[in-house]
């Protein structure tokens, strides 16, 4: 772009790009997406690969006097697991809303944090939670029974030996 | 001992050592002490931080009803936790249960620990307590308004900076309280999930996951989201939020010192008999230079500069603040420890489990929808708010406590709307419940969309709209919306703190929680 003759500029007035601008404007707009890629190259840093989190499967026996609907939590761990006539299921107590560890009652569970309430298959019945506890997961090794939290399986999925 | 005997080579050197002190000070103030016109000026550009004011400061900005001084306590309670957070370091360990013993010892062994982590604790809740009247202040003053645009972004990231260094020191004592409060605020973060879930489009599309896989480098709240939010808090924000406090300082130098009103002259009057001299000839070269920075025309015959130097007038104005803010924070903590509860335990959470108080609020809006009240209305109020001063082009109020179209009548009837809306809707939720309790098969995107929150979000957003065109005016919107913006705020805050208990269910009084 030129500037044409008799149009005058006062100093205050933005300046045409001349042509040889077309340059420097390249080489303002490689140094942006240069350090736009250096950027997005350090955010890959933390955004971790490997989960340094403990081992999610898990197993355990569940005690001999355990009636059927009455929960039986491992110690340590998220999961509530029972047994009943059509065999042994897991369901997750991790709360969908915002991860508080629900507690099981009597006719479900309840979460401590914002009052969700969830049947005895998971469902919700009450609060803010915006979907059903997970099942997770079940095998059973004898007696032994082993629990992967990782796994998600249809609500209503119960094993037996 | 006569100077004769010694020699003059000894004589000089002890008038050396006797002169030493006052050469220290002159030379330390680069243009000798500040005592003449000169000087003084001298004084605030010869020193790296003072220079980010001007030299000389408007009589105007000087009224303690313009400011109230709350820019500059938040800034001298950032000062205070910049120390005492140098201190906590020197104990303080990173690591998951070990740092919940640090914290003990500071507490209860390490000489003034307890005392120090009180003021920091205190300083860091002043800092977000007078960062919102600071932002109220500079709203109600239409301060905002061109050519400060800008400095209102700089401060709004500046909030944000704030809510991040006390969010991310909170769970660093690595208590129940901490634990939790961190779990429910990372999975705040994963909560767009609420909505890639309900479009079954999450396997694909997931920046829930990622925002808290960023956040926690894990999916449980462990040792590396403990090492990153102790990063994020002793290194990075603090620094990110030291450069922006710098910019914003030095913006208000550039864009004119702070807002005044047009008529500013004839509302101060003329400077009261023994003020230092105001300065009355402006020297027309400054003018001129001024002008092509502002790219507007000199002012001419607009009467005299009402300037004072900021030495010592500006200066000793400011230490006075900083001196108050050191004192309210040391007070407090002298009389009130900062809590420390049990060891975090990562399968009882606490009942209730409540966030610091700031975000309350927002915990509140959270116990409706999790994505709507972390992450949707936060969301909108921050690109409202920042988009205020582009959208009030108008120029009457200017510098004036609300200043503008409507004024005070209009900011208190928003006051009884805001008010009066959130109390509703309010009620409404914790008498009946909401959606899910009287349609238990309705969709979750029904609820997210159409919650207590949504809604008084949009009471909100018609009622200024509204007001835009009653009063013709872009200001009298914004006064409404900012003053219910104030009004909900308060009231989801005060009934979080005050009125939920375990289960996060209403109790009129923590004395009525059932034993547990
Ligand atoms: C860490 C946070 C902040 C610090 C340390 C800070 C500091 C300051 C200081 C010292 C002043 C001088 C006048 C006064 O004391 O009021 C000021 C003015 C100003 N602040 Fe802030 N501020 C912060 C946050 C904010 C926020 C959240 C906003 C708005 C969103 C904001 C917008 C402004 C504007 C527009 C001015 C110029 C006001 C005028 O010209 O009258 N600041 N700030
Ligand atoms: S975390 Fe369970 S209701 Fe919020």
């Amino acid at each position: 772009m030129t500037v044409s003759a008799g149009q005058s500029l006062s100093r205050l007035d933005p300046e045409p790009i001349p042509r040889r601008d077309v340059l420097g404007l390249f080489a303002l707009w490689s140094m942006a997406s240069a350090l736009l890629f250096a950027t997005g190259g350090m955010l890959r840093l933390p955004k971790a690969a490997v989960l340094p989190s403990p081992a999610k499967r898990f197993r355990t026996v569940l005690p001999a006097t355990l009636q059927p609907g009455e929960a039986f939590v491992p110690p340590g761990r998220a999961v509530a697991l029972f047994r009943d006539a059509e065999g042994t299921y897991a369901i997750s107590t991790v709360c969908t809303h915002l991860g508080c560890i629900v507690r099981p009652t009597a006719d479900g569970f309840e979460c401590p944090c914002h009052g969700s309430r969830f049947a005895r298959d998971g469902d919700v019945t009450r609060g803010p939670a915006p979907r059903a506890l997970s099942w997770l997961a079940v095998s059973l090794r004898g007696d032994t029974i082993v629990v992967d939290e990782e796994a998600t399986v249809p609500a209503g999925t119960k094993v037996t030996a | 001992m006569s100077g004769a005997e010694n020699g003059p080579g000894l004589q000089q050197f002890l008038g050396n050592l006797r002169a030493a002190p006052r050469r220290f000070v002159d030379t330390m103030c680069r243009t000798g002490r500040p005592s003449t016109d000169r000087t003084r000026s001298g004084f605030v550009f010869g020193n790296v931080f003072l220079h980010l004011h001007s030299v000389r400061t408007h009589r105007w900005s000087l009224r303690w009803s313009t400011t109230a001084g709350l820019g500059l306590a938040t800034l001298g309670a950032f000062l205070i936790t910049l120390v005492t957070g140098v201190l906590l370091m020197f104990y303080y360990k990173p690591y998951p249960d070990v740092a919940y013993d640090s914290m003990k010892d500071i507490h209860f062994i390490v000489p003034t620990g307890r005392f120090v982590r009180n003021i920091h604790r205190w300083a860091a809740n002043l800092m977000v307590v007078t960062v919102i009247l600071h932002m109220a202040r500079v709203f109600y003053t239409a301060a905002y308004r061109a050519p400060r645009e800008f400095n209102w972004l700089v401060g709004m990231a500046l909030l944000v900076m704030t809510l991040g260094l006390s969010f991310t020191g909170y769970l660093l004592p690595w208590d129940q309280l901490a634990y939790w409060a961190i779990t429910i605020g990372a999975n705040i973060a994963q909560s767009p999930r609420e909505v890639t879930d309900a479009l079954n489009i999450t396997s694909v599309f997931d920046p829930g996951g990622l925002q808290r896989l960023l956040l926690l480098g894990s999916d449980t709240v462990g040792e590396e989201a403990l090492i990153r939010f102790y990063l994020l808090h002793v290194m990075l924000l603090p620094l990110v939020a030291g450069a922006l406090m710098a910019v914003h300082i030095w913006r208000i130098r550039k864009d004119g010192g702070l807002a005044k009103p047009a008529d500013v002259d004839a509302r101060l009057g003329p400077p009261p008999e023994g003020v230092y001299p105001v300065f009355t000839e402006a020297p027309a070269k400054t003018y001129h230079l001024a002008a092509i920075v502002r790219g507007r025309t000199p002012v001419v015959g607009h009467g005299p500069e009402q300037t004072v130097p900021s030495m010592p007038h500006l200066f000793y104005a400011e230490l006075a603040v900083l001196m108050l803010t050191v004192f309210v924070c040391t007070a407090l903590a002298l009389v009130s420890d900062a809590p420390l509860k049990e060891l975090a335990n990562p399968l009882v959470p606490e009942n209730p489990a409540k966030a610091p108080w700031y975000f309350l609020g927002l915990q509140e809006l959270v116990a409706f929808s999790a994505f709507m009240g972390g992450i949707g209305i936060p969301t909108i109020v921050l690109a409202g708010l920042g988009l205020i001063p582009y959208l009030d082009r108008e120029e009457a109020g200017t510098g004036v406590w609300f200043g503008g179209s409507g004024g005070w009548p209009l900011v208190r009837r928003s006051l009884v709307v805001g008010l009066a809306a959130a109390l509703l809707i309010e009620s409404i939720a914790i008498r009946f419940g909401w959606l899910r309790e009287w349609f238990p098969e309705i969709p979750q995107l029904v609820i997210t969309a159409i919650n207590p929150g949504t809604i008084l979000t949009l009471v909100y957003g018609w009622y200024s709209v509204w007001l835009v065109k009653r009063f013709q005016s872009t200001r009298a919107g914004a006064l409404g919306l900012f003053t219910c913006f104030l009004c909900g705020f308060v009231v989801l805050t005060t009934i979080g703190t005050y009125f939920r208990g375990p289960n996060w269910e209403f109790f009129w009084s923590p004395a009525d929680w059932p034993g547990h």
